[in-house]
């Protein structure tokens, strides 16, 4: 299929009906509100099911019913909203039930603002559901892996059987860009329906799904079995990241989202100064990818956000000495231009920071 | 060589600077350029100002969003002129409404093009054409996309088959807008 020109939420709205999606959820908040007017647009034309719920707590608990019925089912909201909706996304995995959550993060705290951030890497990550629990978090860098995230966030949601995040700066959801639905994205295994989806079991048998452990060894084997079991293939398999002239590189910026593109610029602009300087960009929050990190040649990792540092926590772990991690952000909605990387990079680079 | 324009349009809102950089957009695609398109947002209202920034380029396009050096500005409006004039690229162009924009131009280091688009436009009896016939004088003297496509694949794109019977209307407020500036074309 030829590229076509779409805005980015409803790129990520069509892209969830592409990747099988027949039921969403959610309720409104800028900057997605695109998402379920699309879908309450065009989700019945394919058999499927829109619902504006009456809050985002009732519509991540709609959507654990459908995903416990082994519907594709997928919900969206911005950073506040997403704050409402953790209670059930804590239910979704104690449940193990398939969902997508696509998160297009604003300015915060509470309401903050309506412009683009990326103060919720901590939120999409660690969540806030309480118990020993990893949320697989993707992280697109513009539209066309916006929509192949979504996809692929199917994929992962089935094969695991866990609610999987797609989490995006404001700006993929509100810019437009050429994208191509057909590019193919992997497909994974999925467990029959039949083996542990309400409705769906065999004559004579009955599925359930779990808030609740009977007693504490029964919680605790619960939890090893996912930390031994679909945890640590997703630690092991998941983690992705993308390299950006860092064949030569003594210096690497690292960023994601739309941040990563305007690292890219300002990345291209000191090597036309001679800065043997270049990008890493995770594309998983969760599981990290540590390899590009564990780089010897690199003598100074910066690190740039929308937010005052969240992945940056991670870049230190990964790279073992955070006496070479640098971080510049900027929050609250504001869209840091490749000029202030520039100059920050500088400094850093020269020793003054 | 490669080349990339960065193009900010600005204006009221209803005057039609998100469609222009649609235009701008969808037309750069259809003629094989990467492009890219980003809307200010936030709690706007009826007649505050709006802009958008359009990138076009012969390579994968890095920062969708810049401040500065912009090579492209299209100001319909005092407000937009003032914001814009100084973060235009030393010889890059500046696109000013003449018909609300009075104000003296200092700057030398940038090609200012005068388009009356509300007079134009009420020599055309439509209102609605200013921003169309701003991209014609655009489009004339910068080439970034041809005539011919945004009024063929890229108005069709946009505004879909049922739009089709305004083309004509549109060709000619193309037309218009490029024939104003031909004659402030440096040679």
């Amino acid at each position: 299929m030829a590229r076509v020109i779409m805005k980015g939420n409803e790129a990520v709205a069509k892209a969830a009906i592409v990747g099988g999606c027949r039921y969403f959820m959610g309720y409104p908040i800028t900057p997605q509100n695109e998402i379920p007017e699309y879908l309450s647009r065009e989700l019945p034309k394919v058999g499927g099911t829109f619902v504006q719920a009456e809050s985002e707590v009732a519509a991540i608990n709609m959507v654990y019913g459908a995903g416990a019925s082994g519907a594709r089912v997928m919900t969206s909201s911005s950073s506040p909203g997403i704050a409402l909706k953790q209670e059930g996304i804590g239910y979704l995995i104690h449940g193990e039930v398939p969902a997508v959550i696509v998160s297009m993060m604003r300015g915060g705290p509470a309401l903050g603002t309506i412009q683009p951030g990326q103060s919720d890497y901590f939120q999409a990550k660690y969540g806030g559901a309480n118990g020993d629990k990893h949320l697989p978090v993707l992280l697109p860098g513009n539209i066309q892996e916006a929509v192949d995230a979504v996809k692929y966030a199917f994929e992962m949601a089935d094969h695991y059987r866990h609610p999987v995040i797609v989490c995006c700066d404001g700006l993929i959801g509100q810019m437009m860009e050429p994208v191509d639905f057909d590019h193919p994205v992997e497909k994974k295994t999925k467990d029959d329906p039949a083996n542990w989806a309400l409705g769906c079991s065999r004559p004579g048998e009955r599925n359930f799904i779990y808030g609740i452990s009977d007693d504490a060894p029964d919680c605790e084997r619960r939890n090893l079995k996912w930390q031994n079991g679909k945890y640590a293939e997703m630690a092991a398999t998941e983690a992705r990241y993308e390299e950006y002239m860092m064949d030569d590189a003594e210096y690497a910026f690292v960023g994601y989202g739309t941040t990563a593109r305007i690292l890219k610029t300002a990345a291209n602009e000191l090597r036309k100064e001679g800065i043997k300087i270049g990008l890493i960009r995770p594309k998983t929050a969760w599981p990290f990818p540590e390899k590009p990190f564990e780089n010897k040649n690199i003598k100074k990792f910066i690190v740039g956000e929308m937010n005052l540092g969240q992945m940056v926590e991670d870049v230190k772990m990964a790279c073992g000495d955070k006496e070479k991690v640098f971080f510049y952000g900027r929050c609250g909605g504001v869209i840091p231009t490749p000029e202030e990387f520039i100059d920050y990079a500088k400094k850093v680079i020269g020793g003054a920071e | 060589m490669a080349k990339t324009y960065k193009i900010s349009c600005a204006g009221f809102g209803g005057q039609g600077v998100m469609t222009m950089g649609e235009l701008i957009t969808f037309a750069g695609m259809d003629e094989g350029k990467e492009v890219a398109w980003v809307p200010s947002y936030g709690p706007e209202m009826r007649g505050g100002t709006a802009n958008c920034s359009v990138t076009v380029s012969d390579e994968p396009i890095g920062s969708p969003v810049f401040e500065n050096n912009i090579d492209i500005v299209i100001a319909m409006n005092v407000p937009s002129y003032l914001k814009y004039v100084d973060k235009v690229a030393p010889g890059g162009c500046l696109f000013i409404n003449s018909s609300i924009v009075n104000e003296e131009i200092k700057r030398t280091d940038i090609n200012v093009y005068k388009v009356p688009v509300n007079d134009i436009a009420d020599e055309l009896g439509n209102q609605k054409l200013v921003n169309i016939i701003m991209l014609g004088a655009v489009v004339e003297v910068t080439k970034i996309v041809s005539p011919e496509t945004i009024l063929g694949s890229a108005f069709i794109k946009l505004f879909g088959e049922a739009k089709k019977k305004l083309i004509p209307a549109n060709t000619v407020a193309l037309g218009k807008g490029a024939e104003s500036v031909k004659d402030q074309i440096k040679k």
